[in-house]
């Protein structure tokens, strides 16, 4: 099964690299480069924008001046399985009853671009892209059920992710700053996992995709929070006996320092 | 101010968390209850994932029971031996209740089943305790002395056999039902995911005649240890403690639970247990509520494979 949809996403991707190589003469193409390459939550972190510069490479200096080279920058957040629940009222009471499991869907996904994605290019080229909050693929566990049920279970996925702010979309957020340099802000949420994050650029010249190009960024916790992070998760009794030890003493200083008898 | 929480993975602000802690921290000392039945619905109101807000809420109740318990052995209204036969019970009742949690957890439904067990048992305590604690209110008003701890009035309880007898507690009862007591609370309590105070203060009140403020000392001997108990294998099992979360809540907690138990000292018994009634009820209204009203949004999203 997995085999077979890799199959079937290298055809996609060949079927998206061909026409758009043999129909241009330019050989443009957009780099793009993270310094740093890893970026580490301290105990402050609240959200914060992430700055990322590119380069665009053998541009066409004509249509450079008539503003018709556009660039969509992706940062991607690692990928698990996700579980939608749908809630029915059952006797007065909300339970959650029908469920649906996805493989594979990226926690966080955060767009930034030079215009508004609908003002780019065509709704299909970004559907054959899996470019933008409402196209990303989202692979049923189960596939063959009713395609109705699929449809809105993902639906109701994207607005929740939107709503948490892990699903973002900023246009305009991408800025030529010179012909060939531009730079993409793109958000990240308070909650963005940690993990490997793949940032993409994707550049567009009158509404065609011509190429794109990645590049992968770290995010990790800074020194305490991994030290605790991977002591919960490695030894997890020692971590439990810990935190109780720590509750003891926390609650024997407390009566120490606000004793009111 | 915010701090990122590394287990949680979600940043918060440092203020609302001693706030929080010290809020219920304050009611914990007051009442004897360990607080976990009020911390963890305000965690998960506060946005921390549920499975993290039970592991972390059991975590802070440790030191915020711990503190109380500390001060009510120095006043003498901790009855050791007591609290020891609750707690072998609750050992044995916690044992088969995480058995059962696994069993529901199988079957799917647990949340619902957790939501519905809170209401029917903090509905049922809560409504008990206001009707009697206003009647003892009433009735001291009008000169009349309290009913509750009147000598010679024995109920069926106090038949059974195997009697030991409770020198702080000034109690000669059958070990029977103190056992069964623990088992109870040991059962709800791997189920609900809280130390069980709030099932315990009125159970040591009204069926064995513990007077109130030896119970209130007695019930946080007792959820010291099944928090302590909980937090264990949530760590273990669940890698679910935040242990920075549950650290900025206790500093809040164990500073309300010194307030909260000298508060605790200047009302009578009956007040007493009528603002924990109140309480209790305050919270299984507000779940209630959550059973029946329509949802925000009646779609939810879970992680699989995440620890």
């Amino acid at each position: 099964m997995r085999a077979l949809a890799a199959n079937f996403l290298l055809v996609l991707a060949l079927g998206v690299a061909t026409p758009a190589i043999a129909q241009t003469p330019h050989q443009e193409s957009v780099q793009i480069g993270l310094s740093p390459d890893r970026i580490t939550i301290t105990a402050g972190f609240s959200g914060a924008d992430l700055t990322i510069f590119g380069s665009l490479e053998d541009a066409d200096p004509q249509v450079v001046r008539q503003g018709r080279y556009d660039v969509v920058v992706v940062l991607e957040g690692p990928a698990r399985p996700v579980v939608v629940r749908r809630k029915e009222r059952v006797l007065g009471i909300w339970i959650n009853l029908e469920s649906e499991t996805f493989e594979n869907v990226p926690i966080s996904y955060s767009v930034a671009s030079t215009r508004p994605l609908q003002d780019i290019t065509q709704p299909e080229s970004y559907k054959r892209l899996s470019l933008g909050t409402n196209n990303i693929y989202m692979q049923p566990a189960e596939p063959g059920q009713n395609p109705h049920t699929i449809a809105e279970f993902t639906r109701a996925l994207r607005e929740r992710k939107a709503a948490t702010g892990l699903y973002s979309e900023n246009p305009g957020g991408v800025q030529f700053l010179s012909p060939s340099l531009f730079r993409a802000t793109v958000r990240l949420a308070p909650d963005v996992p940690v993990g490997t994050h793949k940032a993409r650029a994707f550049l567009f010249k009158n509404g065609q995709f011509l190429n794109e190009s990645s590049a992968q960024l770290e995010i990790r916790k800074s020194g305490f929070e991994q030290t605790v992070f991977r002591l919960a998760r490695d030894h997890g009794p020692f971590y439990g006996f810990l935190s109780i030890m720590l509750a003891m003493v926390t609650g024997w200083m407390g009566r120490i320092v606000f004793r009111k008898d | 101010m915010g701090i990122y929480l590394p287990i949680a993975e979600i940043s918060v602000n440092v203020l609302v968390l001693l706030a929080m802690g010290a809020a219920v921290g304050f009611l914990s000392g007051m009442f004897g209850v360990g607080g976990g039945f009020l911390i963890t619905p305000l965690l998960i109101f506060y946005n921390i994932p549920p499975a993290i807000a039970v592991a972390t809420g059991a975590n802070q109740v440790i030191a915020s029971s711990f503190s109380g318990a500390l001060s009510h052995l120095k006043r003498g209204t901790l009855d050791f031996k007591l609290g020891s036969v609750l707690l072998a019970g609750g050992i044995v009742g916690s044992t088969f209740g995480i058995w059962v949690f696994s069993l529901l957890r199988s079957i799917g439904q647990l949340d619902l089943f957790i939501s519905l067990l809170y209401v029917a048992l903090l509905g049922t305590v809560g409504g008990l305790m206001l009707y009697e604690s206003v009647n003892a209110i009433r009735s001291a008003r009008s000169g009349v002395a309290p009913t509750l701890k009147k000598s010679g009035q024995h109920n069926w309880i106090h038949r059974l056999p195997l009697k030991m007898r409770f020198r702080a507690s000034k109690l000669f009862v059958s070990v029977i039902p103190v056992i069964g007591i623990g088992v109870a609370i040991g059962f709800l309590s791997s189920i609900m995911g809280v130390g069980g105070g709030f099932i315990m203060v009125p159970a040591l009140i009204y069926l064995l005649r513990v007077p109130t403020n030896v119970v209130v000392g007695t019930s946080l001997f007792q959820i010291i240890f099944t928090s302590a108990y909980t937090t264990f294998v949530h760590a273990s099992t669940n890698q679910t403690v935040d242990v920075v979360l549950a650290f900025l809540l206790m500093i809040g907690g164990v500073a309300g639970a010194q307030y909260g138990a000298r508060a605790g000292q200047r009302l009578r018994g009956e007040q007493l247990r009528a603002l924990l009634a109140l309480l209790v009820l305050a919270v299984a209204i507000r779940l209630a509520v959550d059973l029946f009203a329509t949802p925000n949004d009646i779609y939810s999203l879970a992680s699989l494979g995440e620890g």
